[in-house]
C-alpha cells in the first residue's frame, strides 16, 4: 500500500489526515467548478435570443420536460425534440401546429400565436447547439465515443 | 414536540413514500392509456408529484434518522431542538406549497425541481438550519469522528451547495447559453443525488455499526477510503448524465475515469459486516438486517448497471431510454428505500418491547423485493427495446414505438401496482407504530414515560 494514492490517507492520526484529504478535494472541486462555469461551450450556437428565452420559460412553466426530452434528458412519454426543427419531416410548422393539439396524453394547451412562436424559437436554438441522437458519433475500442459537434 | 420531532420527520417521509408510489402507479397507466386521468391531472402535473414525493421520502427520513441518532442513541445534547422543529415546520409548509404549485400549474419546470422556483428559498433555509444544528451539536463534543458523522456533514453541506447550483439558471449568464445551462443543471443533479446518498449511506453504516455494536467498523481505513471515493464521485463523476451533450471532451474524460471507480468498496464493507454478525445480532434486529442485506443485493445489481452505463459506447445506446429509469428506480427504491426502511426498523426496534421485535412478518419484505425485481427487469426490457427501435427506425414515429412496447408496459404496470402494495404493507405498520410515539403530547404522560423507558432499556442493551 505504501506509495499509493490509498496510502495518502492511511497515516495516523486519521482525523487530521481526513481533514487534509477533504481540504485538498474541496480546493480541486472549487477550481473545477470555476472552469465548468466559465469555459466556452463546445457548441458553435449563438447565445439565446430574448424570444428564445421566453420560449424556454414557457417550456419550463408547462413542465414540457416531464414528457419530452432534449438531448435524451427528460420524460420518455413524448418524443425527443432536440432536432425537431431541422427534421425535414417535421420542422417549425409541425411544432406550431402540434403544441395546441392536445392529442393523446398531451395536455390541451392554449398558447397564443406569439407564445407558439417563442416556443419554436427556443427549439430552434436548441437544434443549433448539436445533434441527438448523435448519428455521426464514432466509437473507439476503449469504449470512448467521439460525438459530432455542430 | 421538541422531544420527538425526529420521529415526525420519519412519519412525514413514510407518508410521502406512499403518496409518491401511488402517483407512480398513476403515471405508469398513461403509457397504456394515454387519456388516463388527463382531464383532472395531466401527466406534466402528475409526474412531478411522483418524483418530488420520492425525493421528500429520502430526504425527510434520512434527516429524521440523523436527528434521532444524535439525540436518542448517541445521547448528545442537540444544539437547538427548536431549530429542528422549525426545520420540520418549514418542510411541511413547503410540501403544501409544492402541491399547490403543481395543482395550479405554476411550475419552474426543471427536471426534479419542477415546483415554483421561489420555494427553493425555504428549502435551502431548512438545510441551513439542519446544518447549524448538526455541526454545533457535534463540534467539540465528539473527537475522531467515525465515517458516518463525516458523511452526514458532507451530505448537508453539499446539498446546500448543489441545490443552490441547480438554480443558477435564473441568471442570464447561465440561461442564455443552453449547453452551459444544461451542463450545470445535470452537474448539480448528479451531485444532489450524491449528497443524499452521503446521508443515506452514512445511515446504513451507522445502523450496521450499532447492530454489531462496533464503532470501529466506521473508523476503519477501508471505510474512509470508500467515503473519499464516494466524495470524489460526487464532485467529479456526474458527467455520465451528459456524455451525449456537446460539452467539452475533457469533462467527459474525467467523468469516465472516475465513474469506473465507483461503489466497489461499499459492497466490500457490507459483505464483510454481514459475515461477521452473530446470529443474536441478526435475530434481534431482524427487519433492519433483512433490509440492509436486500440493499446489498440491489447495490450489486445497480453497480453492474452503473458501470456499464458509465462506459460511453454503452451509454450512447442506453441514454434516453428506460434503462436510465431502471437505474434510478433500482437505486432510489432498491438501495435508498431498503436502507431507509432498515433505519426506520432500527428506530422502531428502539421503541418496541423486545418480545415483539421478533414477530416482524417476512411476506411484505419478499413481496416488495420480488415486485421490485420484476419492475426493474421490465424497465430494462423497455429500454433495450427502445434502444434497438430508435437505432433501426431513425425516422419512426414515437406513437409506433409506444405501440410496439405494449407487453413491456403491461408487465411494468402490473409490477408497479404490486410494488405499491408491497410498499404499503411495509410502510403502513411503521406509520401505525410511529404515530403514538410522535403525538405523545396528545396522549397521557404515561405513554411518553413508557417510550422513554423503552429507549432507556434499549440503550442499556
Amino acid at each position: 500500500m505504501k506509495g499509493t494514492y490509498l496510502a495518502l490517507f492511511m497515516i495516523d492520526p486519521p482525523s487530521k489526515q481526513n481533514r487534509i484529504v477533504i481540504t485538498v478535494l474541496v480546493i480541486l472541486f472549487a477550481i473545477y467548478n470555476v472552469i465548468i462555469y466559465t469555459q466556452d461551450s463546445a457548441s458553435s450556437a449563438p447565445i439565446m435570443t430574448p424570444s428564445a428565452m421566453a420560449g424556454e420559460k414557457l417550456w419550463q412553466n408547462n413542465n414540457c420536460t416531464s414528457c419530452h426530452q432534449l438531448y435524451g434528458l427528460g420524460g420518455y412519454l413524448g418524443p425527443d425534440l432536440t432536432n425537431v426543427i431541422s427534421n425535414p419531416n417535421k420542422g417549425p410548422g409541425y411544432v406550431a401546429a402540434f403544441v395546441n393539439s392536445g392529442v393523446k396524453s398531451m395536455p390541451k394547451f392554449e398558447f397564443t400565436a406569439n407564445e407558439t412562436d417563442q416556443i419554436v424559437q427556443f427549439l430552434t436554438h436548441v437544434d443549433q447547439t448539436g445533434f441527438y441522437p448523435n448519428k455521426g458519433a464514432t466509437f473507439s475500442n476503449d469504449g470512448w465515443v467521439d460525438i459530432e459537434y455542430k | 414536540m421538541n422531544k420527538n420531532f425526529s420521529l415526525l420527520f420519519l412519519l412525514g417521509g413514510l407518508f410521502m413514500l406512499i403518496i409518491g408510489a401511488f402517483a407512480g402507479v398513476m403515471i405508469s397507466m398513461v403509457y397504456l392509456l394515454p387519456d388516463f386521468f388527463k382531464d383532472y391531472l395531466p401527466f406534466n402535473q402528475l409526474r412531478p408529484i411522483h418524483t418530488t414525493s420520492i425525493i421528500c421520502w429520502i430526504v425527510l427520513t434520512a434527516s429524521g434518522g440523523v436527528y434521532y441518532y444524535l439525540s436518542k442513541v448517541e445521547k448528545l445534547k442537540l444544539y437547538a431542538p427548536k431549530l429542528g422543529v422549525l426545520h420540520l415546520v418549514i418542510y411541511f409548509l413547503v410540501a403544501f406549497g409544492i402541491i399547490a404549485s403543481y395543482l395550479t400549474n405554476q411550475m419552474g419546470g426543471r427536471e426534479y425541481m419542477v415546483f415554483f422556483p421561489l420555494l427553493m428559498v425555504p428549502i435551502l433555509l431548512g438545510w441551513v438550519l439542519f446544518g447549524i444544528n448538526y455541526f454545533r451539536t457535534l463540534w467539540g463534543n465528539v473527537k475522531n469522528w467515525p465515517v458516518y458523522f463525516w458523511m452526514w456533514g458532507i451530505g448537508i453541506v453539499f446539498m446546500i451547495f448543489h441545490l443552490s447550483e441547480a438554480n443558477f439558471w435564473v441568471f442570464d449568464y447561465f440561461r442564455s447559453d443552453y449547453i452551459r445551462d444544461l451542463t450545470v443543471q445535470w452537474k448539480s443533479y448528479g451531485a444532489f443525488v450524491g449528497s443524499w446518498n452521503m446521508l443515506v449511506y452514512g445511515t446504513v453504516i451507522y445502523v450496521m455499526s450499532k447492530i454489531k455494536d462496533d464503532v470501529n467498523l466506521a473508523r476503519g481505513k477501508t471505510t474512509f477510503f470508500f467515503f473519499f471515493l464516494g466524495l470524489t464521485n460526487l464532485m467529479f463523476g456526474w458527467a455520465h448524465h451528459t456524455y451525449i451533450v456537446p460539452t467539452m471532451p475533457w469533462v467527459r474524460y474525467v467523468a469516465y475515469g472516475i465513474s469506473m471507480t465507483e461503489w466497489i468498496i461499499f459492497i466490500r464493507i457490507i459483505y464483510g459486516w454481514s459475515k461477521s454478525l452473530t446470529k443474536k445480532d441478526k435475530r434481534e434486529n431482524s427487519m433492519a438486517y433483512r433490509f440492509i442485506m436486500a440493499s446489498d443485493i440491489w447495490v450489486f445489481l445497480n453497480l453492474v448497471m452503473a458501470l456499464f452505463m458509465s462506459i460511453p459506447v454503452l451509454n450512447y445506446f442506453s441514454h434516453g431510454t428506460h434503462i436510465t429509469v431502471a437505474h434510478s428506480m433500482g437505486t432510489t427504491i432498491g438501495i435508498n428505500t431498503c436502507i431507509l426502511f432498515a433505519s426506520v426498523s432500527f428506530i422502531i426496534s428502539k421503541l418496541t418491547p423486545l418480545e415483539k421485535i421478533k414477530k416482524a412478518k417476512k411476506f411484505p419484505f419478499y413481496f416488495f423485493n420480488a415486485s421490485l425485481l420484476v419492475f426493474w427487469v421490465a424497465l430494462i426490457a423497455m429500454g433495450v427495446h427502445k434502444a434497438i427501435w430508435v437505432n433501426t427506425n431513425p425516422d419512426g414515429l414515437n406513437a409506433d414505438l409506444h405501440a410496439s412496447s405494449g407487453i413491456y408496459y403491461l408487465i411494468f404496470i402490473i409490477a408497479g401496482v404490486a410494488l405499491f402494495l408491497g410498499i404499503c404493507m411495509i410502510a403502513i405498520p411503521m406509520i401505525r407504530t410511529l404515530i403514538p410515539a410522535c403525538t405523545y403530547t396528545l396522549y397521557p404522560k404515561a405513554i411518553q414515560e413508557e417510550i422513554d423507558h423503552l429507549e432507556e432499556v434499549h440503550s442499556e442493551d
